[in-house]
């Protein structure tokens, strides 16, 4: 991998920036660091598979609302309910991806959307009476990792960038298996890869649930920083700066690092314009855009393996890139 | 009974409002397949300089007041469709050879930069709309009061349809229109100025946008900064219901949301009413996945 060094030069930077950061850049880095992990498990549904998904932030909302249900009602440590929250995000993005799956591009778009939507009302209108309405749930417990409790801005800073190296290796593992390459096929040419045999509907399912799962558990993380969670925070504006995170970043995981820290921290940055500051964002989205119109770091080719294995060397696939995503539908 | 039939009509004017701005939405994406995020912001920005207008020029004082709302109309719609225009060249020509999603990020990004402009120039607080202007009277149809203003608004919506259906039909331009939206490149090669349809398209879009702004504003009485997300939100949504890129699928989308929150609203719960609109929007497109006017056209292989 020729991104290898400066995947171990971000590394050794993020390890010894609590260091020299004060309280307030702490706490606006672990916001990146979970905005990335969002992110990249977005990056897998829009940036891998090239599905057209604008509702992650269900998937976020779900998660925390388990763990903050399970931790205040049930006394569930938090780290127990982390895979019952993935688990849970998971069920739902099933659940309601399956009979929508077979949409195409801005139909799908606009059905995510309507889905971070209906779950926003229906956590306002006090679900199942578990909620906790408008005002949402608070008085979540701090984690414990053996007998470690996790409570200030380092601890978590550490917690959610440690997520985030291990998601990294997990989905560029998964980005060069089997599945990896047929989820970019589906990108490239749906028709084509079912025309490969590549069963579309449920490699596409597995990204939206694998990409549920991932979100699910950093909304764990979130209910766990924030002590408090209510329906406003998974807005569909969150969703929108996780998408425009993806698709900025042009569809490689470095891209994403890169792109989180520029969306979270640039309204951090303008605090001194300060009313004007996300007219500046917005103005800033566009100039990017325009600027990179392919993203920030598209994927590098990938390699196949040469002749050792007594095959012709394959020819080197054209980068994918996540603007290109919508070509085909 | 009675209530059925209030409630159904207040759903065609908050519908025609929608097939307003789902219009423009639509007409866009038809031409540029480009999901104009910041359409909504155009509406809000056409209700904030219908208000202006009406309060700083005293056209009021100066003109009857039927004609002095239907100048600021138009003038709301000019400018409404000069700042469309304008968004077009600056935000999305320079990424018209790009991937679609990167246009869309563009477009959020223009939405929020005019959500922040409207809020810096006219702070966060809500507008009221000046009284006078809502026409005070009342109908009665089959012994049920109507008031005066629904019917108006649905008039208004109905004749801004009409005649944007009739231009698109019946006018050489129209069919040029119509062109771009089925094959851009081979309108091209048939001599169509394929770069003015679309700055025409961005006039006429944000202008019946700017216009329902302004609708809402009298309708309602009240506007804020962010009613725009919103209403675009739904108008796309209506769009998308009816088919997007289909005219005709606009209208019918918008009004047919409109009508399902109302009847959401008054029978089932009014804090469920945009869920309810969600998820039958959902359903529809689970029977029919490109919407109820959109054709199924086949894939090319």
């Amino acid at each position: 991998m020729k991104r290898m060094p400066l995947y171990l030069a971000l590394g050794a930077l993020l390890c010894v920036l609590p260091l020299v950061c004060n309280a307030y850049w702490l706490d606006v880095c672990v916001m990146i660091g979970l905005y990335a992990l969002l992110a990249l498990s977005l990056n897998v549904i829009l940036g891998q598979a090239g599905i057209f998904h604008m509702g992650h932030a269900a998937f976020f909302a779900v998660g925390a609302y388990v763990t903050a249900i399970l931790n205040t009602l049930c006394q569930w440590p938090i780290f127990c309910t982390m895979p019952l929250a993935g688990a849970a995000a998971a069920l739902f993005a099933l659940l309601v991806a399956r009979p929508i799956i077979h949409l195409r591009g801005d139909y799908l778009l606009i059905v995510t959307i309507g889905i971070v939507e209906i779950v926003r009302i229906a956590l306002i209108n006090d679900i199942f009476g578990l909620t906790g309405g408008s005002n949402g749930i608070f008085g979540i417990s701090r984690p414990r990792l053996f007998g470690f409790r996790i409570v200030k801005s380092a601890h978590f800073y550490y917690l959610v960038w440690g997520m985030v190296g291990a998601s990294l290796l997990l989905f560029y593992g998964l980005w060069r298996s089997r599945f990896g390459r047929a989820l970019n096929c589906i990108k490239e040419d749906d028709i084509a890869a079912e025309g490969c045999g590549v069963n579309v509907t449920r490699y596409k399912l597995l990204a939206f649930v694998l990409g549920a799962f991932w979100a699910g558990m950093a909304g764990t993380v979130y209910a766990a920083k924030m002590t408090t969670i209510a329906p406003e925070s998974f807005n569909f504006m969150e969703s929108v700066i996780i998408f425009a995170v993806v698709i900025l970043s042009g569809g490689s995981q470095l891209g994403v690092l890169v792109s989180a820290f520029l969306f979270i921290g640039l309204p951090e940055v303008l605090r001194e314009f300060s009313n004007a500051r996300m007219l500046i964002f917005g103005l800033a989205m566009m100039i990017m855009m325009i600027w990179r119109p392919q993203g920030l770091l598209p994927p590098g080719p990938r390699h196949y393996a040469g002749p050792s294995d007594g095959l012709p060397p394959a020819a080197p696939r054209a980068g994918n890139q996540a603007t290109e995503a919508g070509r085909s539908a | 009974m009675e209530q059925f039939f209030q409630q159904l009509l207040n759903g065609l004017a908050v519908g025609g409002i929608y097939a307003l701005v789902a219009l423009g939405y639509t007409m866009v994406y038809g031409v540029l397949k480009l999901i104009n995020f910041a359409h909504g912001d155009l509406f809000t920005i056409g209700a904030y300089l219908g208000l202006t207008l009406l309060a700083s020029c005293n056209l009021s004082g100066m003109l009857p007041l039927p004609v002095a709302v239907l100048a600021v109309f138009v003038m709301v719609a000019l400018l409404a469709a000069l700042i469309g225009f304008l968004l077009e060249r600056a935000a999305y020509r320079p990424l018209r050879n790009a991937g679609r999603l990167s246009a869309v990020v563009s477009a959020l990004g223009a939405s929020i930069f005019f959500q922040n402009a409207v809020m810096l120039i006219y702070g966060a607080r809500v507008y009221v709309y000046p009284d006078f202007l809502r026409p005070d009277f009342t109908v009665h149809v089959f012994g049920m009061a109507v008031p005066g203003v629904r019917l108006l608004v649905i008039a208004a919506s109905v004749l801004l349809m009409l005649g944007l259906s009739a231009f698109i039909q019946r006018t050489r331009t129209g069919a040029a229109i119509r062109a771009v939206a089925i094959d851009p490149g081979a309108a091209r090669l048939m001599g169509i100025n394929v770069d003015r349809v679309i700055s025409l398209v961005f006039l006429i879009g944000p202008g019946l946008g700017g216009a329902a702004g302004l609708m809402v504003g009298i309708y309602y009485g009240q506007i804020d900064f962010t009613m725009g997300w919103s209403y675009g939100l739904k108008a796309f949504t209506a769009a998308i219901l009816g088919g997007i890129g289909n005219i005709p699928g606009a209208m019918l989308g918008g009004l047919l949301l409109g009508v399902i929150e109302a009847l959401a609203a008054g029978y089932i719960a009014i804090a469920w009413k945009d869920a309810i609109a969600f998820l039958v929007l959902i359903l529809i497109l689970i029977i029919r996945p490109t919407g109820i006017l959109g054709e199924r056209t086949a894939d090319k292989l």
